[in-house]
Formats: C-alpha cells, sequence, structure tokens
C-alpha cells in the first residue's frame, strides 16, 4: 500500500491560494466604481452575451472576473438567494450585505473542502439611497470579503488600476468622467508597454442608477456609451427614461424613439 | 428561510448552485416547498369562508389590450374589502386579473410576478407572451385540490405580444386550462352580465380610450346586475383598476383620468340605466 506524502496544511492552502490566483490573474480586468448618482461597472468583455456584470436585485449588481462557468453557476445562486428573500419577506429586506456573506461561506467551504478552488473574484455592489450609503464588496477565491469605499479593479491588471484609481478617483465624479477614466485605465498596458486601444463594443458597461424606482440596474451601449467616453460630449449622465424600444427594459443605447404612443389617453 | 440546509456552515445549499433551471417555482419547490401557495396541507373536510374577488373584463383594442377590475371583494354577503386591487401588472408587458379565493390568488400572483422577474434576470431575455401564459396554467393546475375544497382561483391574462404586435388575452379553468380568447373576455362572478356588454360595445379597430371606456361601462353593467360586484363609488372616489398594455409596456391608468371616465358613464346611465343607444 502507498502512502501519500505528508504535505503541511500551510503548503496546501498556499498551493490552492496560488492556483486560483494565477487563474484570475489570465483574465481580463473589471472596474466598479461609485459616481455622484450612483455606480458604474466597466468590463473588457468584447462578448454581447457572456456577461461579467449583471443584475441581482432591485439595488445590487454582481461583478466577476476568472473562470466563467464558476462565476456563472454563482450569479445564478446569487439571483436565487435574492428572490427568495424578496418573495419570503419584501423587496427591500434584499441586502448586498447578507448576499455577500453568503457568497463567502460558499466560497470558503469550496476552497478547503472541495478538490479544487473556484477561480474566481467577484464584487457585490448595492446602490443606498445616496452615496455614502453606498456599499462594495470585494469576494475572492477563498472567501474573504473586504468593504471597498469607492472603487475596486479586479483580474489580470487589476492592481495596476486600483493605483490609478487611488490617485485620480474622487468621490462625486459624474458618470462620463468615472467611465472615461476606467476607460482610460483598462486600456494601459500594466507592463508598462504602450496603451491598447478599447472601443466602445469592446466594453461591457453597466449602471446602478440611485434615482431609478425599483429595478436599477442598466446596461449601457451604442451611441449612449460612445457619446458618455467622449471628453468633448456633453453627455454626462444616463437619461432618465428607459429607450421606448418594444423588449427588454435594462439596455440604454439613446437611440431614437421608433414609435409613439399609439393613442393618447382620456386624460 | 432556511439557508443551512445542507452543506458547510452557511454555504449556499446544492438548490441555489443546482444548473438547468430559469424557473423561481421549481426552485422553491425543490428547497422551500412551503412557500408555494399550492403546497399547504389541506385541513380534512369542511370548507372555509374567505374574501372572494369578483369581476375581472379584458378586451383588445388596436395596439394593445386593456384589463380592469372593480374593487370589491366579498364574504357570503359582506362586503369584505372595498378597495382591494384584482387587476396586477405580471411584468413590462403583461397583466393578471384575479377573481375567486382572494388570499391565494394574490400569493399566486406574487409568485407569477417573480417568476417572470427571475426568468428574465437568469436568462437575460423576455418570456415569449405564450410561456407566460403556460407558466401561469402551471400554477392554477397544481391548485386543483385547493379549488375542489372551494379555494379556487380563476385568473384572466392578457398581455402585448412582441413578436405577433398585438393584445392578446388567455383565460383558465380550475384544472389549469388555458385557452386564448378574442377580442375580449371576463371571469368572476358579474363575468356574464360584463361579457354581454361587451359583445355589444366592443368594436374591431378601437381606439384606447374607447376601450377604457367600454371595460369602465362593462363593469358598470356587471354591478348592475351582481351583488358581488363593486359598482363604481363615487362618495368615496374609489374607481376601479384598469391597466393598459401597449408596445410601449404596461401602465395603470390614474385616479384623475378614471374619475373622468366613470363620472361620464354614471352621467350617460343617468335616465338611460341600460345603457340603450
Amino acid at each position: 500500500m502507498s502512502m501519500p506524502f505528508y504535505v503541511s496544511p500551510e503548503q496546501l492552502m498556499k498551493d490552492r491560494a496560488d492556483f486560483a490566483r494565477k487563474g484570475i490573474a489570465r483574465g481580463r480586468s473589471v472596474v466598479v466604481l461609485g459616481y455622484d448618482r450612483g455606480i458604474a461597472f466597466v468590463a473588457d468583455n468584447p462578448s454581447r452575451a457572456l456577461h461579467k456584470v449583471s443584475e441581482i436585485y432591485d439595488r445590487i449588481a454582481f461583478a466577476a472576473v476568472g473562470k466563467y462557468n464558476e462565476f456563472e453557476n454563482l450569479r445564478v445562486a446569487g439571483v436565487r438567494y435574492a428572490d427568495l428573500r424578496g418573495y419570503s419577506y419584501d423587496r427591500s429586506d434584499v441586502t448586498a450585505r447578507g448576499l455577500a456573506n453568503a457568497y463567502a461561506q460558499t466560497l470558503g467551504t469550496v476552497f478547503t473542502q472541495e478538490s479544487k478552488p473556484y477561480e474566481v473574484e467577484i464584487v457585490v455592489a448595492e446602490v443606498g439611497q445616496s452615496a455614502d450609503q453606498d456599499q462594495i464588496y470585494r469576494l475572492t477565491y477563498d472567501g474573504s470579503v473586504a468593504d471597498e469605499q469607492g472603487f475596486i479593479a479586479m483580474g489580470g491588471a487589476g492592481e495596476h488600476i486600483t493605483a490609478g484609481l487611488q490617485e485620480r478617483w474622487a468621490p462625486g465624479m459624474n458618470l462620463g468622467d468615472a467611465l472615461g477614466l476606467a476607460h482610460e485605465l483598462l486600456c494601459q498596458d500594466p507592463g508598462g508597454g504602450p496603451s491598447r486601444t478599447l472601443t466602445a463594443t469592446q466594453l461591457e458597461v453597466a449602471v446602478l442608477d440611485r434615482a431609478r424606482r425599483r429595478r436599477t440596474f442598466r446596461r449601457i451601449a451604442g451611441p449612449l456609451l460612445d457619446a458618455l467616453l467622449s471628453s468633448e460630449d456633453p453627455t454626462k449622465d444616463v437619461p432618465a427614461d428607459d429607450d421606448p424600444t418594444p423588449g427588454r427594459h435594462d439596455t440604454l443605447t439613446g437611440e431614437a424613439a421608433p414609435a409613439e404612443r399609439a393613442e393618447s389617453d382620456p386624460s | 428561510m432556511n439557508l443551512d440546509s445542507s452543506g458547510g456552515a452557511g454555504r449556499l445549499p446544492a438548490a441555489f448552485m443546482m444548473t438547468g433551471s430559469s424557473s423561481f417555482a421549481e426552485f422553491i419547490g425543490a428547497h422551500s416547498p412551503e412557500l408555494l401557495p399550492s403546497r399547504r396541507p389541506l385541513p380534512v373536510g369542511g370548507t372555509v369562508e374567505a374574501p372572494h374577488g369578483t369581476t375581472i373584463v379584458s378586451l383588445t383594442y388596436d395596439g394593445g389590450v386593456v384589463m380592469a377590475g372593480d374593487r370589491r371583494a366579498t364574504m357570503g354577503n359582506l362586503i369584505a374589502n372595498r378597495d382591494m386591487d384584482k387587476v396586477f401588472g405580471a411584468d413590462d408587458y403583461s397583466a393578471v386579473g384575479i377573481a375567486g379565493t382572494a388570499g391565494l390568488a394574490i400569493e399566486m400572483v406574487k409568485l407569477f410576478q417573480v417568476e417572470l422577474e427571475h426568468y428574465e434576470k437568469i436568462e437575460g431575455t423576455l418570456l415569449s407572451l405564450e410561456g407566460k401564459a403556460n407558466r401561469l396554467a402551471t400554477m392554477i393546475r397544481s391548485n386543483l385540490a385547493m379549488a375542489m375544497q372551494g379555494l379556487s382561483v380563476v385568473p384572466l391574462f392578457a398581455g402585448f405580444d412582441l413578436d405577433a404586435m398585438g393584445g392578446r388575452i388567455f383565460s383558465y379553468d380550475v384544472t389549469g386550462g388555458c385557452y386564448e380568447e378574442h377580442d375580449h373576455h371576463s371571469v368572476g362572478s358579474g363575468s356574464l352580465f360584463a361579457r354581454g356588454a361587451m359583445k355589444k360595445l366592443w368594436r374591431p379597430a378601437m381606439g384606447s380610450p374607447a376601450a377604457i371606456r367600454v371595460a369602465v361601462e362593462a363593469l358598470y353593467d356587471a354591478a348592475d346586475d351582481d351583488a358581488a360586484t363593486g359598482g363604481p363609488d363615487v362618495g368615496r372616489r374609489i374607481w376601479p383598476t384598469l391597466a393598459v398594455v401597449d408596445v410601449q409596456g404596461l401602465r395603470f391608468l390614474d385616479d384623475d383620468a378614471l374619475a373622468a371616465v366613470v363620472e361620464q358613464v354614471v352621467a350617460d346611465r343617468r335616465g338611460n340605466p341600460g345603457g340603450a343607444r
């Protein structure tokens, strides 16, 4: 009978952490940052269908880097957690803190008990009634939680972008400036090489808009995103009204209205 | 809510991490079945007195669909509630109205609303209108045992079909049968009278103001002949609940707009109670 080699717990945990960290460092980056009227999410993600940023509940959103199948699994679990809580209590009783705790326990258990840790890093953000009530939680592969103030960057260029944000981010920035800053930092090469060019279509951008009622999560795309990213354009915030296009109302593109309401009300 | 039913300390239970299902009802059926309206244990024998919702009408017009309900709930010969809302938005493009046992029906609507939003968030797309109508049918079907004890729920579902670009109406029976209705339909105790009124008042290709007026008038006729349906309460200023669904989505008519329509109907019926024209 062969005996397994003794591996000290320190070594075991270190190996697992290195493994997870390596997986995450390979991925493209995501930036989450507060602005005067909400929280913005900017991901370096050319795919229109496989999202890194998603809606969890009325005022809560989720962003992730790492292995898609693993964080998608966590996202679905988060939507179920939030909907179950909202259904059995009330919509106002669903909080980012509760969800972050549930994620932390899950990631921690997977890290120590399963054969392979999740190679993910996630952010759970909740937009409050005012900027000082905003909550942004960062959860890492081993289940540690950090309550971050103002901004987070994660993924391959995470540390480099965080350094840039520490220098240039300020509370009360408008959305246009916040997106411009995130875009510029995502374009920079962490190794110090020449910057790349990321077009608006290579970015996945979403916001939790404090001013909206009930569901506050909106994706931003199309001409509206171009206008927000451009420093010359006067557009500095998302419009208060959703796009009038028929279908799902979760994306703001700023494209013109295709049809007016067929008939006016009798009032 | 129990989050610790399996797995390590505080970890999300296996049902949360399961892949493949986008249905909230299926998820709580697996994780906490006691939350499903149809899964509660039934008392043996005897029926319970519970508030009942009464009349809901719905009709299509050129560009959408209107749904309206009176505000009364009755319990035997008593009025249990004068200002209950029985028409709800199911999602951005559909409305559901309920007749039958009010408590159970409202719980079912609440579950249906979460079901549609849950699907939207997980799949990133809207369910088709028929898909929504079928999900509601599944919920009614699972309620059959309760219906046999007198706790039946009969909804009416209407929405704007983004593929066909028009309003559509679906009715249900207690066994969960789902039937598409054309032009107009009504459910509840006053539905016979409301249906009669709509047969005479509905016109093809009518506009939304005309459709709103027909819905209010049909409810007026239902209240005229059915004791359980609430008529226009001008004294308390309680108006019917009225939802309009068109290509822009769902909206409820506000009180001022409704008051104008109701007061016009009441005025037109003065000295002409049957509304002959």
